[in-house]
């Protein structure tokens, strides 16, 4: 099964190949020394984060099991936040960075972001059960709580008819909405999930169509071209088997619209391996 | 109109100079009421402020111990503590408290919105140094015209409306006018409990626009200009109010 998983990635990842020649090669010395360490989130519930025992867990070091079950090697994880994750993967603290990070152009001029993204997150609302809300037209009027500064808040108050009530953190602001003030809680869905997973805001929902997704992506060391080619085909295996999806129902959240999305479009594409 | 909006758009995309608040409908329409809401946020809690001022100050002269300790209690309270901590105080603490009523979505909604406690711990605020303000008028007021006003038979209240007050008054406008100045510039604290003033709406356009010195600079301005126009309203006031032979 495991050579099957890692012939059918390379495979796939062979239709991402950009013809440059491997060289200074991180595949090659995870594959001899036996360890693959991967750059994850140790903060944000449920994609990574530390359980009652002090160890990473959740959806993004699952991934990176995932990856290392399949090379045969062993894992090792290691907590990134946003402002050194970069960093880490070029001084090559890290072989692999799965760490919530959106894929921008910007970014990818630092580091090599992979095609295809593996993740998504956009705007929502977080808002009590009883309340209904279906459509984001069904927010015309009603009072909504926002941070200030988010660039969703004018979009919510001038398509949906909204009335925002920004506050200065999103810990004001979930106050706000504790207390009854706000009708929702605009915000983005990755973080919304991962408070509704709290017992204290069991009595709340996520109901809308998730909108302005950004993409998140698996980035490796620019010139790493091999190790690249076979995270590509990773990413590509898990929007096929449709394990984000797994791993988010796991995790206790809603798979996000990109991943079922990507599940679908993948689906049945699962080429088998040459003997 | 529709020629200004196009200069205006004209002039961000040759000097980069980007002020949404005049071409971009929506951003003028939130400028416009976050105008509005800081005047009208500022004159009621100078309103109030006043009143509490002026009953504080003559509840600080009773002759009830305990009408006096609560007074003291009342400014000592409100003075020292920051008006930003004041606010969140009052609507994240005691706002939970209130009793509820269920708004239209089904949601039961503490009865003071964010509004009623930016004016309330505002008001207050500037209320406990109006207090001591007008206090000092009073003890200018010379001994003898209270007696004198007392022979005439007056009680203490018609004494402290008919005789006291307006003398007082005359005195210590020069530091009320300095509060109320720093009144309307403290309106802008409401921002954090998410009143739409002027800062707040302000805030929000830098963060669309990334137009961050332009909107201070409007700001900036937008300031001086009402309490420019504070100032002259008061100092009118206290031209005319004065009286021949009393005081400077």
């Amino acid at each position: 099964m495991k050579t099957r998983i890692l012939a059918a990635a390379t495979a796939l990842a062979a239709s991402f190949a950009v013809g440059a020649p491997a060289t200074a090669d991180t595949l090659q010395n995870v594959m001899q020394s036996g360890t693959l360490t991967v750059g994850v989130k140790a903060d944000y519930k449920p994609y990574g984060y530390l359980d009652s025992d002090g160890n990473i867990v959740g959806i993004e070091p699952d991934l990176a099991q995932d990856v290392a079950d399949t090379l045969g090697v062993e894992l090792e994880l290691v907590a990134v936040v946003a402002s050194n994750r970069m960093q880490f993967l070029d001084q090559g603290k890290i072989d692999v960075m799965i760490a919530t990070m959106t894929d921008t152009a910007e970014r990818r001029e630092v580091v090599n972001i992979l095609n295809p993204d593996y993740y998504s997150s956009g705007t929502n609302i977080m808002a009590r059960k009883s309340t209904d809300f279906e459509t984001w037209d069904d927010l015309e009027g009603a009072p909504v709580c926002g941070v200030q500064g988010a660039f969703y808040n004018r979009k919510t108050s001038q398509e949906f008819g909204a009335e925002i009530v920004g506050f200065t953190g999103t810990s004001e602001a979930l106050n706000a909405l504790r207390q009854g003030r706000c009708a929702a809680f605009v915000y983005d869905d990755s973080f919304l999930n991962s408070r509704l997973q709290e017992d204290q805001w069991s009595d709340y929902n996520m109901p809308l169509e998730t909108i302005d997704d950004a993409p998140w992506g698996v980035a490796v060391k620019h010139g790493e071209d091999a190790m690249a080619r076979f995270m590509s085909g990773m990413v590509v295996h898990w929007h096929t088997t449709g394990q984000i999806v797994e791993l988010e129902k796991k995790y206790g959240i809603d798979p996000v619209p990109f991943t079922r999305k990507m599940h679908e479009r993948y689906r049945g594409y699962i080429p088998e391996a040459k003997k | 109109m529709q020629e200004i909006y196009e200069w205006f758009r004209w002039l961000n995309e040759a000097t980069g100079i980007n002020l949404t608040i005049v071409y971009d409908s929506y951003d003028r329409e939130r400028m416009i009421d976050g105008f509005v809401n800081t005047i009208y946020l500022s004159l009621v809690c100078l309103g109030f402020s006043v009143i509490i001022g002026i009953v504080g100050a003559w509840l600080q002269g009773s002759p009830l111990k305990w009408t006096r300790r609560l007074v003291n209690g009342y400014i000592q309270l409100f003075r020292n503590t920051p008006p930003l901590v004041q606010m969140y105080f009052f609507f994240f603490a005691l706002g939970s408290l209130m009793p509820r009523v269920e708004n239209e979505w089904g949601i039961m909604e503490p009865i003071l919105s964010n509004w009623h406690w930016a004016i309330l711990s505002l008001s207050f605020f500037a209320g406990s140094f109006n207090v001591e303000i007008f206090r000092s008028g009073i003890e200018a007021v010379p001994k003898a015209t209270v007696e004198a006003a007392e022979a005439l038979g007056y009680n203490r209240l018609q004494t402290y409306v008919y005789v006291v007050l307006p003398l007082a008054l005359r005195v210590c406008l020069p530091a009320l006018n300095n509060n109320l100045v720093n009144l309307v510039k403290t309106t802008t604290l409401a921002y954090a409990i998410a009143v739409p003033e002027m800062l707040y709406v302000a805030n929000q356009i830098w963060s669309d626009s990334l137009n961050v010195p332009e909107m201070m600079t409007f700001l900036l301005f937008a300031y001086v200009l009402l309490v420019g126009l504070l100032v002259m309203v008061m100092n009118k006031w206290e031209r005319s109010m004065r009286l021949p032979g009393f005081g400077a």
